[in-house]
């Protein structure tokens, strides 16, 4: 199995090393334009389905419904790039954005409350830092109680009261466009940030410090990079954006509850995964993140036109990340059956599963029928 | 002087080897630590029904996080527990209500297999597939939870269109205990039993803390892998039949969140999430745990807004309680 392996690893690196000069079509197996090609073929579609598609003031809400997703977004590219990740994003928002909230109710300047929803939300950012970089516990488990509790800080603050009124310099944040265009101002935001994350997770020492990480933590650490900083930063840096995303989206609804973004984490890890970043760590680019959330956002617009529930809508999403990591596989798979004898227990096996399916699924619509035809 | 020394030093070298041979001490000293508290705040909290209470509120928890602890065992995570839960609940509920007269242990089978074979879809993309477990179960998570909605069509199963057979089975009482915590119990022991004395348990923890090690002893990593998630999904299946009994409906919501709440409650019974190391005493202490907190904090009368955050605070106490004292066992 060893000697197999090793020969395998060393066929594809001779692989790799040729496919520079290989063919020209090699580039476009990339990720990414693959999403792209998805992303036209999303367009497409749509305009057939929809008239209403391409509209200049549509598109333009729509974007905009996108971008908390998106802010929150880039620090965990940078998050999944190091191997770990971030739950707590959308907890942490609705935690600052309900401080925000509750000075407001008081009566406080709402840049001042603002700023103080800013605060917490770095200040959450610093708690997961110092847990996942200094105490050492994985970030999954940290992650995963400051879930609860940053929620539950959020509930603590506004109970069931919501924050209103905010002054429309605010909402301008959520709802405002950039110089009379249609373009709106959350996205000139997200795209200034986005170049900002993407320059440094791609053209600077401490992007590349970052894949070091992600590839194998030890080794960074013995060749000198400063892993425990690097992680206790970017958790900051993740508070910090959820905490901005909090408030553009208290901005665009006009108003705050506690239960604002609740669930928005899956969005977010699930539009990083279907841009070509690997869970592990150590691969993906900003490209491709960005790429898939404007995939996302345009599969979610366009099932909206048509008028598709939200949580079918949930589903195709669900079925695309899954399929978009299938697909690359499949042709190792083929290629490793073609390899392995012809066994009768796996024919066994794949018969008696695809029996299982049918039934369950003759079990499906058959127990669905009657009730449903009440309706 | 040395002998003041090693008068100190003795003892304390004991309790950390205590500690090493019972990894469940820590969790043990804290549950007792907050019962204390809590007795001193609210004597009402060291009561046989309170108790009786706790132990129902948690038993659905305690059986899906032992499918998630086995899961987790080989470094997986299954994220879609709930909307499994939430499937299969829908399903057992739409069944009973055309055919109230169906056996109950009918419907349980059905939930189990219903169950198994969501799970299955989980085992296949994962093993066949090579997709990332946390990757796979996210993406299937919210397809059943669109499924339950497809198969519902927005509608749900409501108490009084439930037969009495049902809701028997988990408000039954044998000896004055409920059911349900006989069957939280019962599996418990099960899973204890599978996991500490079969083959497949023992390969189990073998896949998790080595990989390569696991296949060079003659393993396949891949057969357990798949084996972990019919678990979780039969496991799950079953905790759909319980909370269609004890909750008496099927809703779209059913579970909506659970997933997260078995991570934790396996995390906090000291099931480590990079594989190998973990046990079902754990993992049911850690579940008993979280009831406790939740049952404790309405007790303390600290306002229900405020709970959530107790809660998640208590559970990152805990879980750093936990790596401190690990990290002193190990220096020891």
């Amino acid at each position: 199995m060893t000697v197999e392996t090793i020969n395998k690893n060393q066929q594809e690196n001779i692989i790799s090393d040729r496919q520079a000069r290989k063919s020209f079509f090699s580039i476009f197996l990339k990720w990414e334009w693959l999403l792209f090609v998805l992303i036209l073929l999303v367009i497409f579609i749509n305009t057939r389905l929809s008239p209403f598609f391409l509209n200049a003031i549509n598109l333009s809400r729509t974007s905009s419904d996108f971008m908390e997703i998106g802010l929150m977004m880039l620090p965990m590219v940078l998050i999944i790039v190091t191997g770990n990740i971030d739950l707590s994003v959308a907890s942490n928002m609705g935690m600052s954005a309900s401080l925000m909230g509750l000075m407001h109710n008081m009566g406080i300047n709402i840049w001042l409350a603002a700023l103080a929803g800013l605060t917490l939300g770095t200040l959450g950012g610093v708690l997961n830092g110092y847990l996942v970089a200094y105490v050492k516990l994985p970030s999954l488990v940290v992650t995963l109680g400051t879930f609860a509790f940053f929620r539950g800080i959020a509930f603590g603050f506004l109970g069931d009261q919501a924050a209103r009124n905010y002054p429309s310099q605010f909402t301008f944040i959520g709802q405002g466009r950039v110089f009379d265009t249609l373009i709106p101002f959350s996205v000139v935001l997200f795209i200034a940030l986005a170049l900002i994350f993407g320059l440094v997770l791609h053209r600077t020492i401490i992007g590349r410090q970052l894949y070091a990480i992600g590839n194998n933590e030890p080794a960074a650490k013995y060749s000198g990079v400063p892993v425990e900083k690097i992680k206790f930063i970017l958790f900051i840096v993740s508070g910090f954006i959820s905490a901005l995303a909090g408030l553009v989206l208290a901005a665009r609804f006009g108003s705050t509850r506690p239960d604002n973004g609740t669930g928005l984490e899956l969005a977010v890890i699930t539009a990083a995964v279907l841009g070509g970043l690997d869970i592990n760590g150590g691969k993906g680019s900003m490209y491709g993140a960005t790429l898939a959330l404007v995939l996302i956002g345009l599969l979610r617009f366009g099932m909206g036109l048509l008028n598709i529930q939200s949580q079918v809508q949930s589903m195709v999403i669900g079925l695309l990340l899954i399929v978009s990591i299938l697909v690359p596989h499949i042709g190792q798979q083929i290629r490793f059956l073609k390899q392995v004898k012809f066994r009768w227990q796996s024919i066994l096996m794949t018969v008696g599963l695809l029996v299982v399916f049918t039934a369950f699924f003759i079990f499906f619509f058959w127990s669905r029928a009657p009730i449903i035809a009440q309706f | 002087m040395t002998t003041q020394i090693s008068r100190r030093t003795t003892p304390r070298i004991n309790v950390w080897d205590l500690l090493a041979r019972f990894r469940e001490v820590g969790i043990i000293v804290f549950i007792l630590l907050l019962g204390a508290v809590v007795t001193l705040r609210a004597p009402s909290f060291l009561t046989v029904n309170n108790f009786r209470d706790i132990l129902m509120n948690i038993s659905i928890l305690a059986i899906v996080a032992l499918g998630q602890t086995i899961v987790i065992l080989t470094k997986g995570i299954d994220l879609s527990v709930s909307s499994m839960i939430g499937l299969v609940a829908m399903m057992v509920g739409f069944v009973m209500r055309q055919y109230p007269e169906t056996p109950i242990f009918l419907i349980v089978l059905l939930g189990m297999a219903l169950g198994t074979i969501a799970g299955s879809f989980n085992s296949i993309i994962i093993t066949f597939g090579k997709v990332p477990p946390i990757i796979a179960t996210l993406g299937t998570l919210s397809v059943y939870r669109g499924l339950v909605f497809f198969y519902s069509g927005g509608t749900w199963v409501n108490s009084f269109e439930l037969p009495q057979s049902i809701k028997m089975l988990s408000k039954g009482r044998l000896f004055g205990v409920p059911n349900l915590i006989l069957i939280a119990l019962f599996i418990s022991i099960i899973v204890y039993l599978f996991l500490k004395f079969t083959r497949t348990g023992r390969n189990i923890y073998a896949v998790g803390s080595n990989v390569e090690a696991a296949e060079y002893a003659g393993i396949r990593p891949q057969r357990i892998i798949f084996l972990v998630y019919l678990i979780s999904g039969l496991l799950s299946g079953i905790g759909a039949v319980l909370w269609v009994s004890r909750f008496e409906s099927a809703q779209t919501n059913t579970a909506l969140g659970f997933e997260l709440q078995t991570v934790t409650a396996a995390v906090i019974g000291g099931v480590s999430i990079s594989g190998g190391v973990g046990t079902v005493t754990g993992v049911v202490l850690g579940a008993i745990l979280l009831g406790i907190i939740q049952n404790a904090l309405t007790l303390v009368r600290i306002s229900p807004f405020w709970q959530l955050a107790a809660q998640g605070l208590l559970i990152l106490i805990a879980v750093v309680l936990d790596k401190v004292i690990y990290t002193r066992v190990a220096r020891n």
